[in-house]
């Protein structure tokens, strides 16, 4: 970045800043009003207060003891966890095979793997349930968790990155025994870290947060992800705000934590991929 | 190297088929495979697990749902007998599906302008600005990453008609409580405008990144000419924003196409069937549609013609959005 503009000058610069100040409060102030209402009880929450009077965990206790939120929450995790892992090393041996190992038909698999992206996923759930109804895998973990396994996006991502990557280094680990499994992971593989970290963020998030396919692949209360059970928990809580309001504060909580954490690499890595699952 | 050689062998056994590894062939020793051929192998070996997933879960799939179109299928009946194109052919006379259609086209066209415009706006502030970029980049982003379902229910609190914090603040003001999400005619733009506020940090980062690559001579150069701020801003910048505006325009289009989560979460009756698309279905978008359709109705054939109406649709976008961006820019 170049400090000395010509095109800004001071007073723009403060203009600028005034109303950037004013988008912060209309993208802040809605999590504002949420935990402030989570925090509230009864007819309070009708109140104009940022500030709960005497503010309770009542709502998230119902929630934990009334509701299968903590096993929605587990769910989620575990969904999330396992697509997250198998994209990892499913689109990264795709990708590396893909860039750096020449084997016949190479090209046509790699544009018949580009191809399924112009697919949308609306036109797959119909087919996906009526296979999946007759599997038995309707209602499980395996049946949400199965069509995310692999993404023809992060094979294209992996091999992006892979092509990149020269050819001595591999063949260096050839030579010192490796064969190409062991090449792929202890050469190619921390290679492109900073890839797969980026990747394995937008597959947790996109994850965590996917609504189309678990509401039609889940059935039970108890198989619910945090989305699917936080929509129909909401939808059956009429106007007890304060629980709803509660449920997706827990639903934001660890998104806030890992985006505190990881703020750069979750941006930078959705702009680089500019891909949200 | 040799424990490191043997937990990869016992990596290759646990997920994708390994190839045998030439030595262990009686029949060819290993002078008898070329380098060439066990790479080969080995390819091979990497991409076949990959390979059968993207045949059996995406490509047989959608060949599925071409197949499905072209049935009187209904879950609830035995025989699902092929009847051409008819279920194409009712698309045509189906009064909801135009509602849907139309309510989809709407969306995108308010949430693709109001976000390019927005979005661009914040990104060139924030460089005006040119302190705090990573913190105001971070705010902006973060509904982006939020869960779409808990903004969803947020919204539809700070929409409430009988106490949301919204009406309060109009009463106070003095003016008049408006329906919002209840509104025949403003629950489109309600739930339009939530899809413009979750999605516009994604689109300030775009722009940020396309605003980095504008060179910083050739705004020197215009203002040198005497070219005034907004002048270099018109002529020099937004030219060479070109690409990064038509990403985003075409982006944004297809994700507004397949807009259903915010719908399903903000204006639905929540429990009760058929009242999914807000009220008289004003929300009502083409996907919500499909949903309904299938999985309320059990249409699976109908609801399959539609997908690929969409998928038509999208492909036509994508298509048109390849040839433009391979051209070069032009000015």
């Amino acid at each position: 970045m170049n400090d000395s503009r010509p095109v800004s000058n001071r007073s723009s610069q403060i203009w600028a800043h005034a109303i950037l100040i004013m988008g912060i409060a209309t993208v802040v102030f809605p999590f504002l009003w949420m935990l402030a209402t989570a925090f509230k009880r009864g007819a309070e929450i009708y109140s104009i207060s940022l500030i709960p009077k005497r503010p309770t965990l009542a709502n998230f206790r119902y929630l934990l003891e009334r509701t299968m939120y903590g096993r929605w929450y587990l769910n989620s995790l575990i969904i999330a966890t396992v697509v997250t892992l198998s994209e990892l090393f499913f689109d990264s041996m795709a990708g590396y095979a893909l860039a750096k190992l020449r084997f016949p038909g190479r090209n046509l698999v790699f544009v018949l793997i580009l191809s399924t992206m112009m697919i949308p996923t609306e036109m797959l759930i119909i087919p996906w349930y009526l296979m999946f109804t007759r599997t038995g895998w309707i209602d499980t973990h395996w049946g949400v968790m199965l069509p995310g396994l692999i993404s023809a996006f992060g094979v294209f991502l992996m091999r992006q990155f892979m092509q990149g990557m020269p050819d001595d280094l591999l063949s260096a680990g050839r030579i010192d025994g490796l064969n190409e499994f062991g090449v792929w992971w202890h050469v190619a593989l921390p290679n492109v870290r900073p890839a797969l970290a980026a990747l394995a963020i937008l597959v947790f998030l996109g994850n965590w947060n996917a609504y189309l396919w678990p509401v039609i692949a889940i059935e039970s209360a108890k198989m619910r992800t945090l989305p699917v059970g936080m929509s129909l928990f909401s939808g059956e809580a009429g106007s007890e705000w304060q629980l709803i309001m509660a449920a997706a504060t827990l639903a934001v909580i660890p998104i806030m934590i890992i985006y505190s954490v990881f703020q750069r690499q979750i941006v930078e890595g959705v702009a680089l991929t500019g891909m949200k699952g | 190297m040799a424990p490191s050689a043997e937990s990869s062998q016992r990596h290759t056994s646990t997920a994708p088929a390994p190839p045998t590894p030439p030595r262990h062939r009686a029949a060819s020793p290993r002078r008898g495979l070329s380098l060439r051929q066990r790479t080969a192998l080995w390819g091979v070996a990497f991409i076949i697990i990959p390979l059968a997933f993207f045949l059996l879960v995406r490509i047989y799939p959608a060949l599925v749902a071409f197949d499905v179109s072209l049935r009187d299928w209904n879950i609830m009946k035995f025989n699902k007998p092929y009847i051409g194109l008819k279920n194409y052919q009712r698309l045509a006379a189906d009064d909801g599906f135009w509602n849907a259609a139309r309510n989809t086209v709407l969306y995108s066209a308010i949430i693709v302008p109001a976000s390019l415009a927005l979005g661009l706006l914040a990104a060139s502030l924030i460089q005006l600005a040119n302190r705090a970029r990573g913190a105001y980049r971070m705010v902006y982003f973060l509904p982006y990453i939020t869960p779409t379902v808990a903004v969803s229910w947020v919204w539809r609190w700070l929409f409430f008609k009988n106490g949301g914090v919204l009406n309060q603040i109009l009463i106070s003001l003095g003016l008049t409580p408006q329906p919002f999400l209840q509104g025949l005619d403003q629950a489109l733009l309600c739930v339009a405008s939530v899809v413009v506020w979750q999605g516009l940090g994604y689109y300030i980062v775009i722009f940020l990144a396309g605003l980095e690559m504008v060179p910083h001579e050739y705004k020197e150069a215009a203002t040198i000419d005497g070219a005034s701020g907004w002048q270099v801003f018109r002529h020099v910048t937004l030219p060479l924003l070109n690409p990064t505006i038509l990403f985003l325009a075409v982006l944004g289009t297809i994700r507004s196409l397949q807009i259903f989560t915010e719908i399903m979460n903000m204006t639905s009756g929540g429990s009760g069937a058929g009242d999914l698309g807000g009220p008289l279905g004003s929300t009502m978008s083409l996907v919500v549609y499909i949903y309904q359709t299938a999985f309320y109705q059990f249409k699976f054939g109908y609801a399959s013609a539609m997908t690929v109406v969409l998928f038509v649709v999208i492909l036509a976008i994508t298509l048109v959005q390849m040839k433009l961006l391979n051209k070069p820019v032009e000015y």
